[in-house]
């Protein structure tokens, strides 16, 4: 009999063993494949356990976190949410993160392991940093009078500092507020579907997720291209251009919205945005320095993260003459998200140098500790500084006498361009009215601020008086807001 | 017998070649102090994670539960003074351990508060043990209890029939608000009556009947019993869709059968009934099959976009627990819902300890059951080994079947933890099963202890 309770009593021990070994699969082994699982809540309540980092604007939180006391315990806040959706983003527990607060997750939510205050500590201990902070280059002020400005019409504007890429303003409108959205309630969801219903999408990000034909406001591209490759070198000599000019290979003809562009110079074809010029101009350049040139300036890149991804502006490399014709003046397959023609007025006021633009100027730790600051970006040279000496004085011409007057700022040099971009079957739709532009204080030592805007139903009739009338002053009270405040600053310090 | 026994007795001088045991009653009171201390810590864990306060009820718990510890050491001090040191000690721990899980989970449920009646049970629970440990002075006294026992187990079984389903189990009878469950007391009957039966029974059911092949099997009259038992846990599986006390009976049996008579021939008929019974279960029980497929694809509800069940919360609460766990107070194991204080305790205990945690409560089982096979190995009378070997193996095949039901080892099958879960019909049935494998090793050591008692 002892020999059989010996073997029962081994049995037993049998089944410890496998106890322990099962226990030690389902805790160690595959305990990260259970964590992951999409029904493991675990995850999320750690998650939203504590307040969120901030997002600051001009040293202010914009954002905020609430206690609910439920499982999913804080919820994210927003002061001025419908002001900086197009930078913020929403963060909510049931649709996700977007924009910064996706960008920005790990710093935010308190994941990132540069948080940690040593390696591996919080594997160790199993604990979670208190989220860090995201500090932005966005100008309040900047950004106040571009939502302002716009009124609610669709459109956007983005504003950049040239000599930094810093992006001053990012504006989209109509916007929305990212706040509804941050539980995990009904109204949550009804918010969702309420904001996903509206045909003014509101939470699309025409700033930096939306392309726009950019119509005249390309011919700085196509004038600077045909600066750097030679084709022109008096900018008053008569061009000599038909009114109206048939593109090459079609019948079709291409008028002008104003008189006298006829053989008209180049100076004044830029004041007057002669179409026909610059079209002529474009397929003179060709396409190779032409594609080169919006290259350098930013088209046909799909990977710029300001962090979070643009939309990729093009310019079609593919086309026949009449195409590259129209592409030359912002028509055909030539997009671009209001941050592209940002970019494009912001290297023409930095001397023909291209920055990166970004949104995150630095992020902190919890604490107040600097835990990352915005590195040095990629410069590309977009044209010969001399290119962007002549540009410069073009477009101040645009401001000063010409189809941008309303831009102008006293006690500034401004310089702009106007576009107004058709679209639609037959050019039938209300067209986009655009203004790009630079500002530089009289007691500046370089340009300060440059604007892109766009109105999506810009009410006056065809022509760039629109684009002037109505994009204009919005660039004007943007570009006014950062000079008042950088009066007494260097650029870039 | 006795009389030969003691007529050797007195021509020996008192002999120095018997070993004399310690009987280390004060190292069983040192565990006991430890194991009261060890779950007051732990009460008062909860709280600092909780509210980052002691809870207001630590000292008067640690207090009742230390009391109720004394009250039962002073018992096996003065009836079972050679006891084995560990049982009860071990017996305290996992009972304030808990006790500690349970008001840790009540803290998720307001609505809900299982603790003070688990304090309530507890307390009637060492009251049985200290009432077993005085009353009982010799376990051999429940051989002649033989047939009441069995009679006793089976009314107890059937019992529940009367009584409406609860989630889809006959296992309760509810009586003034009270839920029982009958099935808990008669694991111990039945314990008793096998012992008892295979101790009067085993040369006839290891020597006699007839001879198939390499099996020896017992003749109709040895075997009716058996068959008639075997019947009986068929019939409660179906009758009362209770997968797991079918499972315990059959193994408790089958490892009595063979410890009795060592014929590895019964195992194989053991297991060929259990298997067949299982099977046809399986195939024609839903209830039953519904248990195997989620054993199977514990996330299966997962993907058929129903969300997780009770046993992927389970294996999620685990999985958090890793290897050193969340800490008492910290995980999220309610999410598994009904019955997280009573069969998936253990999911509690695995998240907020760890992989550390979980084996310790593992070992300490572990550790009861070897001090139980240890008195059955010391024991030189049938019916004290069997009674010994079944009470402990009780122990062992009842935290295997449900431990490893909600690690995803076997098919889930609705069983209380022993000592930790919700559950005043098992912790009672837990106490006396303690009880009695005191009183069992009391006298295995005792025979050691001094010339002349066999």
């Amino acid at each position: 009999m002892t020999r059989h309770i010996r073997h029962a009593g081994f049995f037993c021990a049998l089944l410890l063993v496998a106890l322990l070994v099962n226990a030690a699969r389902v805790q160690v082994v595959q305990a990260p494949a259970y964590d992951r699982n999409p029904a493991n809540r675990r995850p999320d309540i750690t998650r939203y356990e504590q307040p969120r980092g901030d997002i600051l604007v001009g040293g202010r939180p914009v954002t905020g976190s609430k206690d609910t006391r439920e499982h999913l315990r804080y919820e994210r806040t927003y002061t001025d949410g419908p002001l900086y959706a197009p930078v913020t983003g929403f963060a909510s527990q049931l649709y996700g993160t977007t924009l910064l607060e996706h960008s920005e997750d790990g710093i935010l939510s308190g994941s990132d392991p540069m948080l940690a205050p040593f390696p591996l500590w919080n594997d160790f201990t199993r604990s979670r940093n208190p989220g860090g902070d995201v500090v932005t280059t966005l100008d309040p002020d900047a950004q106040r009078a571009a939502y302002q400005g716009l009124a609610g019409r669709k459109g956007a504007v983005a504003a950049l500092e040239p000599s930094t890429g810093r992006i001053l303003a990012l504006v989209s409108t109509p916007s929305y507020d990212p706040q509804p959205l941050s539980g995990n309630g009904a109204a949550a969801s009804r918010a969702w579907k309420r904001l996903n219903a509206d045909r003014d999408r509101p939470m699309l990000n025409r700033a930096v997720r939306q392309t726009y034909p950019p119509g005249s406001t390309f011919k700085v591209v196509t004038l600077a291209a045909a600066l750097d490759a030679g084709v022109v070198k008096d900018l008053d000599a008569p061009t000599d251009s038909p009114d109206p000019y048939t593109l090459p290979g079609t019948r079709t003809r291409l008028s002008n919205a104003s008189r006298g562009c006829a053989d008209a110079s180049l100076r004044e074809a830029f004041t007057l945005s002669c179409n026909t010029v610059f079209a002529k101009l474009g397929v003179e350049v060709g396409v190779t320095d032409m594609t080169a040139t919006a290259h350098a300036f930013g088209f046909n890149n799909g990977d710029l993260r300001i962090p979070f991804p643009a939309a990729r502006s093009t310019f079609d490399t593919t086309v026949d003459q009449a195409q590259l014709a129209l592409s030359s003046i912002g028509q055909y397959n030539t997009r671009a998200t209001p941050l592209q023609m940002a970019m494009v007025a912001a290297a023409v006021a930095n001397g023909g140098q291209v920055r990166e633009p970004y949104l995150v100027e630095r992020t902190v730790r919890s604490g107040g500790s600097i835990l990352a600051t915005a590195g040095s970006r990629a410069i590309r040279q977009a044209m010969y500084p001399s290119t962007a000496v002549r540009l410069r004085a073009l477009m101040r011409e645009v401001v000063e006498d010409g189809t941008g007057r309303r831009a102008a700022i006293r006690g500034a040099r401004v310089g702009g361009k106007t576009g107004t971009a058709q679209h639609g079957r037959h050019n039938s739709s209300t067209p986009y009215a655009w203004f790009i532009s630079w500002a530089q204080g009289d007691r500046d030592l370089a340009p300060r601020v440059a604007v892109a805007v766009v109105v999506e139903d810009a009410e006056a009739d065809r022509g760039d008086i629109s684009g002037g009338g109505d994009a204009a002053p919005i660039a004007r009270a943007v570009m006014e807001a950062v000079l008042k405040k950088e009066r007494d600053r260097l650029p870039g310090s | 017998m006795s009389k030969a026994g003691i007529t050797v007795a007195t021509a020996d001088p008192p002999a120095p070649a018997v070993r004399r045991l310690p009987r280390r009653r004060g190292i069983e009171l040192a565990l006991i102090v430890l194991a009261v201390l060890l779950s007051v810590y732990g009460y008062c864990a909860v709280g600092l994670a909780r509210d980052g306060t002691v809870p207001p009820g630590a000292a008067g718990y640690g207090a009742g539960l230390g009391v109720l510890a004394l009250l039962a050491h002073l018992a096996v001090r003065l009836r079972a003074p050679h006891a084995d040191p560990l049982l009860l000690p071990i017996g305290v721990l996992l009972n304030g351990l808990g006790l500690v899980l349970i008001y840790r989970l009540d803290l998720e449920t307001p609505g809900d508060r299982a603790a003070p009646a688990q304090l309530v049970w507890s307390t009637l629970g060492v009251a049985l043990f200290i009432l077993v440990v005085l009353l009982l002075r010799d376990h051999r006294v429940l051989q002649r209890y033989t047939y009441v026992c069995v009679v006793a187990a089976l009314v107890l079984l059937t019992l529940p029939i009367l009584f409406p389903a609860v989630n889809g189990a006959r296992i309760w009878i509810r009586i003034a608000g009270f839920s029982i469950q009958p099935g808990e007391f008669a694991k111990v009957l039945l314990a008793v009556f096998f012992a008892a039966y295979l101790a009067a029974n085993r040369n006839a059911l290891a020597c006699t009947g007839r001879r198939i092949w390499k099996l020896q099997l017992p003749t109709g009259r040895v075997l009716g019993p058996i068959v008639a038992v075997w019947l009986v846990s068929v019939g409660v599986l179906i009758l009362e869709r209770d997968l797991g006390t079918s499972l315990l009976f059959f193994g408790l049996f089958v490892v009595l059968l063979y410890v009795a008579t060592g014929r590895t021939g019964w195992i194989a008929v053991g297991l060929l009934l259990a298997a067949l019974g299982a099977v046809a279960v399986g195939r024609l029980e839903p209830h039953v099959h519904g248990r195997i497929e989620t054993w199977l694809h514990p996330f299966a509800s997962i993907e058929a976009g129903e969300g997780a069940n009770q046993l992927a919360q389970s294996l999620f609460a685990f999985a958090e627990g890793g290897l050193l766990g969340t800490g008492l107070g910290l995980g999220h194991s309610v999410f598994i819902g009904f019955a997280v204080k009573s069969d998936f305790i253990l999911a509690t205990a695995g998240e907020e300890l760890g992989f550390a945690g979980l084996s310790a409560v593992f070992l300490l089982y572990g550790l009861l059951v070897e001090r139980g096979y240890r008195a059955g190995l010391a024991l030189r009378e049938p019916f004290g080994r069997l009674l010994a070997v079944g009470l402990a193996s009780l122990v062992a095949l009842q935290v295997f079947v449900i431990a490893g039901g909600v690690t995803g080892l076997i098919p889930l099958t609705g069983m209380a933890m022993p000592f930790l879960a919700q559950g005043g019909s098992s912790v009672v049935t837990n106490w006396a099963i303690v009880a009695l494998l005191v009183r069992v090793s009391d006298s295995a050591r005792r025979q050691y202890d001094g010339p002349g008692t066999p």
